[in-house]
């Protein structure tokens, strides 16, 4: 079952998502206000929708980490941390795209922008203390305090456009936009969900990889750590 | 708590080098803007919470390289005393430090950018103490962590400077109405956001550190 599902899912993701595009570029009428310029939103919001679920899901393993510890649940949230972070930055990229010729401008303080960035950043943080870290149970336990520190932000971003009234609009959803939109919307948000659960499995598959390895020889690896090479018998000394 | 500050003050050259790196973070932004001092008068409450805020992460990642001397963290570990209590002690440790060395800068600053204080001191105060708790809460447990870490003077600002944004918005924002009067009233609303900015992150500090620096 899960084999075959890790060989049909990518199939899915990409007739999904070239559905998708068919239906955002071609069948969708364009913005009354916005033309063409609008169809961009078939990408954008699924990918930052996709984005938020996935920090979700970091957090979800952050906690159950520290309630109950496994290299599944640490490998999980490094993959969800990581794939969330590249659909965050893909959505952030294609707003920007968005805002230039709306707007007027790539980059705006708007409260939605600056909280998803800064999103961005904590995680980005977050990913570089995972590759700081070499003791692999020690990682595991930081980088969970740290992703559950970081989740504040996550919903900051999604109500942000609710308690800050600014520039960016309200979340589109099937109920705020046109019924000719709904559909390729829909499908888009599907094809990057299939996208996004390929990339999460992978992803974690590689990582629980990593960790196996790490814990079935944790002498044998080398260390860059001068102060502990060669000489293991004295205690390390930490400047 | 008491041994940070007996520690803090037996090695005063810390503080005394903490104040002038401030002091000179300050200096900086006059020099790097220019003698605009209508710029400078109206910005001034956002240089000092960045100088305090590079300063912070300086003090932040000293006070857990005292403890990673010598194996210190061990024994406090060892000693009968709860983790959260160790947390509490050291985020107020942190934050008195703060707190000491933004009472310190704010005459300088009133020198260099010729700010008057329009609502006075006491609110001036409360801004500088909510602002320095919340730098200190999320601040000792990402020193906590960094301070075990490989590159661990990159890793602390990466992992605190995009958390502590609302704060040190909070901070700067409420500290330029303090300097500049409050017409609007909006003085308590940033005062409200820095409260539950420290709401969160003192109780996330609390529940989190005994996983942090636990074995």
């Amino acid at each position: 079952m899960g084999k075959q599902l890790h060989r049909v899912l990518p199939v899915v993701a990409v007739v999904l998502l070239a559905a998708g595009a068919y239906l955002g570029l071609f069948w969708a009428p364009p913005d009354r206000e916005m033309g063409d310029v609008q169809r961009i939103m078939y990408v954008h919001v699924p990918a930052v929708w996709m984005a938020l679920l996935a920090l979700t899901l970091n957090f979800c393993c952050s906690v159950t980490y520290l309630f109950k510890p496994s290299w599944k649940t640490d490998a999980m949230a490094e993959a969800s941390a990581e794939v969330g972070l590249l659909f965050g930055t893909v959505g952030v990229l294609l707003g920007s795209i968005w805002g230039r010729p709306t707007w007027g401008v790539y980059w705006t303080w708007d409260p939605r922008i600056t909280t998803a960035a800064i999103m961005l950043v904590a995680y980005v943080g977050y990913l570089a203390l995972r590759r700081f870290v070499e003791d692999p149970e020690k990682r595991a336990v930081w980088s969970a305090v740290v992703g559950i520190i970081a989740a504040v932000d996550v919903p900051i971003v999604w109500f942000s456009v609710r308690w800050w009234r600014s520039l960016h609009q309200v979340q589109s959803s099937p109920k705020t936009v046109d019924p000719l939109m709904v559909l390729p919307l829909r499908v888009s948000a599907f094809a990057f969900l299939a996208l996004m659960i390929v990339f999460i499995s992978r992803r974690y598959l590689i990582a629980l990889a990593d960790r196996n390895a790490e814990v079935a020889l944790p002498e044998a690896l080398p260390t860059d750590d001068p102060a502990t090479r060669g000489n293991s018998g004295t205690p390390k000394v930490v400047a | 708590m008491r041994k940070d500050l007996l520690i803090e003050w037996r090695t005063r050259a810390r503080l005394n080098a903490l104040v002038f790196f401030a002091m000179a973070t300050l200096l900086l932004f006059s020099f790097a803007l220019g003698p605009d001092t209508r710029l400078l008068e109206r910005n001034a409450g956002g240089y000092l919470w960045l100088a305090i805020l590079f300063a912070s992460v300086l003090s932040l990642g000293e006070s857990f390289r005292v403890e990673a001397e010598n194996a210190c963290l061990d024994g406090v570990r060892l000693a009968p005393a709860d983790a959260r209590a160790i947390f509490l002690s050291k985020a107020l440790g942190n934050t008195a430090l703060l707190v000491v060395l933004g009472i310190v800068l704010v005459p300088v600053m009133v020198a260099l950018f010729g700010v008057k204080i329009v609502l006075g001191l006491g609110d001036l105060g409360l801004t500088l103490m909510l602002g320095c708790l919340a730098l200190s809460a999320p601040g000792t447990v990402y020193s906590a962590i960094a301070s075990n870490a490989r590159a661990r003077d990159v890793l602390l600002p990466l992992l605190l400077f995009p958390l502590i944004v609302p704060s040190l918005l909070a901070a700067a924002k409420a500290t330029t109405l303090v300097l500049q009067g409050d017409p609007m009233h909006q003085l308590g609303s940033w005062f409200g956001l820095l409260s539950g900015f420290n709401l969160i992150y003192w109780g996330l500090g609390f529940l989190l550190f005994p996983k942090v620096i636990e074995d």
